[in-house]
């Protein structure tokens, strides 16, 4: 029963008196409400701007946060109203909601906020109204839409632990991984344009010999152009087993388009090898060299626009079918009309319908060759009409297709721009993110100093030299305590960039060059901790299991070295979506208790055991390094 | 009591002023709203407190901004508490009920002096409400098909899900264990006395139209 219409139960109760009369047994008691209350105003503060309503209101939906008791822990016993620290103006359509029983969604929202604001108040996006369901969808799907682009980015970094197999298949798929696949990638690019070239020109008349007349190049030089030939084909050949030997799923690779290309631009020449000249099927033979052009398509690999302009024919196929199929009409009727109009005229060339196919696809695409024109005056009415119509019939669906591709084309340059925008973005949020994480550690080079001074010095010079904010030292104090939690023989701390990377050198392990500044964990050592991918808890793991997964590439210091686990810890209300952006979303400011979201992390490198007593402090600053998880303070 | 006043936002005015104008009169915008009478009014011709009355108005005027309830809008708001079934029929005699002055919308006064009989009527004026519910001609007899439909269109509320399976002829019989009880003189109609009479009798009757006094 919609609560909109809860005001009108009374009316259908009283309406059941109707009933009565007619009714043969008796009736069961009806319910007494206990404790009625009079209807009374309620208050309800969002973030400073007041809306009343009537508490009955709000009851007409007792499963969201309003309408159940959920919104006493919101009471505020000295104003006597309910606060909530919410963005008001969204506030505004949920309320509506519960008086008009619609839910409307304002164009200029976010989506995401207001999903937000809809999960935190319990209400269920899926009763927005018609009106606004639409507009709600279209920006829900985009918005997804986006989010896996720039997942789709994430896949180009490497997992370590790859087989040989999967790297090859990755090579093969993005050239800008490796150097090797790049190479790959331009040397069957040049093959490909040069077996174009070949085809083309072997059919040039090359220079004839005096008494004989002009021969084609290809029947000149047959040797060479044959070598061409094999030469070019070894090369797709062994491209194309190296494709399938590397693909993931055999079968999806050999049914997916590219590769049936490839398959059709290599089988003629085998199939002409295995021929012999024979007169019967040299013509068989020569049709298939027709097949070779389809090598050109392998540039589809190549070439982005290419792939656009194929997905853009494949997405409108339907507005290619209506455009083919009025066509296909348009012709056969006036083919029709011409022949038998032009039946009369003497040596008329229209000596049947389908002859009259060819003049009238001539005239509809405005070609007008010329060979066939109509001689008596209704054949040319009705030609003129022809010439006309087809010009229409062709220009409509012409913008539906050229509006798709437009769109196709504009979203892979949004996915272009964003790609090229993220390396930037990323850099200037690691500069801010350092800013926070250092200030940590310049608190605690402080705090250190501060405990020395403790012992000897005054409360008043203390104060002065406290100079971060409440909200800092307990953050900081926070962090401090994880550091004293991760106890082992050493401490382990926070530690500099420098400092982490001359003794990371020091052990002589190999970094691997990774090109994404997202990555997280080291090559070598086991990536379990990918905060960047990561939307689980981690918890900070001890240095037990950590020593577990120790590079075998050891140095001679003891165990201990090496990179130890990043962890990551997430202390998050929602949704996992915020997890999945929280390397680069935001602002490091001092420590925001409110939002209830703490991430932090925590990478450490065991002091040397020789070279330092427990619990020393090396030179903290920010790690940032390239290889490292960020200290990210939300 | 029928202090309506009916606005017109139009150009009525101006057409009684300047010429008449056919193009004029098509484009009239006719927005219909309808005020009720002044709360003090109501309080006096109805048995709710004024708060009651606030109350009640608040919620119609929710559902029917415009301020009357026309037939449709009327059905689908009876539809929606009896959802597994077809509760347009009776919702239609329903409307003919509430509609005294059978100009086709039920207006707030309408609605309220039905609730007002509903609800703290004597049982006089209940029953009274009743026949008129029933005799769908208004003629003063409630004769044996006016009584087959309303039966129908109760059976209809049901749906189809029920237990036992409604049959055919269940509302027929219904009817006629209705006519055995009130038709005394068995001429095939039930006058109002001899429906009254009849209900006065019956106990299980009389504890029933005491059921919703507590309603708002």
């Amino acid at each position: 029963m919609a609560a909109g219409v809860a005001a009108w139960l009374p009316f259908a109760r009283a309406a059941a008196i109707g009933w009565m009369p007619v009714a043969n047994l008796p009736m069961p008691v009806a319910p007494t409400e206990k404790n009625k209350r009079q209807d009374e105003l309620i208050i309800l503060n969002v973030s400073g701007r007041r809306f009343q309503t009537w508490r009955n209101t709000l009851d007409r939906y007792p499963d969201t946060l309003l309408g159940s008791s959920e919104k006493e822990f919101f009471y505020n016993e000295e104003t006597k109203e309910y606060f909530f620290d919410r963005d008001p103006d969204v506030f505004r359509s949920v309320l509506n909601f519960y008086r008009t029983g619609k839910l409307h969604y304002p164009r200029y929202e976010c989506i995401s906020s207001y999903d937000e604001e809809l999960a935190f108040f319990g209400i269920i996006p899926e009763i927005i109204g018609d009106c606004c369901y639409e507009e709600y969808k279209d920006r829900k799907r985009e918005n997804a839409e986006r989010l896996m682009d720039d997942q789709e980015d994430n896949k180009d970094s490497k997992l370590p632990n790859m087989t040989f197999r999967e790297t090859m298949w990755r090579a093969f798929e993005n050239p800008h991984t490796s150097t090797m696949a790049l190479v790959f990638y331009y040397v069957t690019g040049f093959f490909i344009a040069i077996s174009v070239i070949t085809n083309v020109v072997e059919t040039v008349p090359c220079g004839s010999a005096p008494n004989q007349k002009e021969v084609p190049c290809g029947e000149r030089y047959t040797v060479a152009f044959f070598c061409m030939d094999t030469a070019c084909v070894m090369i797709f050949t062994v491209e194309y087993l190296m494709r399938l030997f590397a693909a993931p799923s055999r079968y999806r690779f050999m049914r997916s388009v590219m590769s049936i290309i490839d398959v059709v631009a290599i089988l003629p020449y085998y199939i002409g090898l295995v021929m012999t000249d024979n007169e019967d099927v040299s013509g068989a033979f020569v049709t298939l060299r027709v097949f070779r052009v389809f090598r050109i398509f392998k540039f589809s690999r190549h070439s982005q626009g290419l792939r656009i302009l194929g997905y853009t024919l494949k997405s409108c196929a339907s507005e290619l079918g209506f455009l083919l199929f009025s066509l296909t009409m348009a012709i056969i009727i006036f083919a029709t009309v011409m022949f038998y109009a032009e039946k009369g005229s003497s040596s008329s060339k229209f000596t049947s319908i389908p002859a009259s196919f060819w003049y009238t696809i001539v005239t509809m695409t405005t070609l007008g060759y010329g060979d066939m024109v109509p001689k008596t005056i209704a054949g040319k009415i009705f030609g003129s009409i022809c010439s006309l119509s087809g010009v229409l019939v062709i220009a409509l669906p012409v913008p539906v297709i050229v509006s798709n591709f437009s769109r196709i084309y504009h979203q892979n340059q949004r996915a272009d721009k964003r790609r090229a925008q993220k390396k930037a973005r990323l850099a200037r949020i690691r500069i801010s993110k350092t800013g926070s994480s250092s200030a940590f550690l310049h608190s605690k080079r402080n705090g250190l100093f501060n405990e020395a001074l403790e012992l000897t010095v005054r409360p008043e010079e203390q104060r002065l030299s406290k100079s971060t904010s409440l909200l800092e030292s307990q953050h900081h104090h926070l962090l401090h305590c994880l550091e004293k939690t991760t106890v082992s023989a050493h401490n382990h701390e926070f530690v500099d960039e420098q400092c982490y990377q001359q003794s990371y050198l020091e052990a002589g392990l190999q970094t691997y060059p990774s090109r994404s500044p997202s990555l997280s964990s080291q090559d070598g050592v086991t990536g379990t901790c990918c905060t960047r991918r990561s939307k689980k808890r981690h918890t900070p793991l001890p240095n037990a299991s950590a020593q577990a997964h120790m590079h075998p590439l050891t140095h001679p210091h003891a165990h201990q070295q090496g990179l130890q686990e990043l962890s990551t810890i997430h202390i998050q209300p929602l949704s996992t979506s915020r997890s999945s952006l929280n390397m680069r979303v935001d602002e490091p400011a001092p420590l925001n208790c409110q939002s209830g979201q703490i991430t932090t992390a925590i990478i450490s490198i065991p002091t040397p055991p020789a070279t330092t007593p427990e619990g020393d402090a090396h030179p903290p600053a920010g790690p940032a390094h390239q290889n490292v998880v960020k200290v990210s303070a939300l | 009591m029928d202090a309506k006043r009916v606005e017109t936002i139009s150009a009525r005015v101006d057409a009684a002023v300047s010429s008449p104008d056919s193009v004029e009169d098509e484009l009239e915008l006719s927005a219909v709203r309808h005020r009720p009478e002044g709360l003090e009014q109501l309080e006096a011709q109805t048995r709710f407190s004024r708060k009651e009355l606030q109350i009640l108005y608040r919620g119609f005027k929710n559902e029917c901004p415009s301020g009357v309830v026309n037939e449709d809008t009327f059905k689908d708001i009876y539809a929606q508490f009896f959802p597994q079934g077809d509760a347009s029929t009776y919702a239609h005699f329903l409307f003919n009920a509430f509609d005294t002055d059978h100009n086709g919308s039920v207006s707030f006064e309408d609605f309220v002096m039905g609730l007002s009989i509903l609800l703290r009527g004597t049982v006089q004026e209940k029953l009274n409400w009743a026949f008129n519910l029933y005799d769908i001609n208004k003629d003063g007899y409630i004769t044996k098909e006016e009584m087959l439909d309303i039966m129908k269109a109760i059976y209809d509320m049901m749906g189809k899900c029920t237990y036992p399976v409604l049959k055919e002829e269940t509302p027929r019989q219904h009817v006629e264990i209705f006519f055995q009880k009130m038709d005394k003189n068995k001429d095939g109609v039930v006058t109002i006395d001899e429906f009254i009479d009849c209900c006065q009798n019956d106990e299980n009757i009389m504890r029933s139209m005491h059921l919703f006094e507590n309603v708002i």
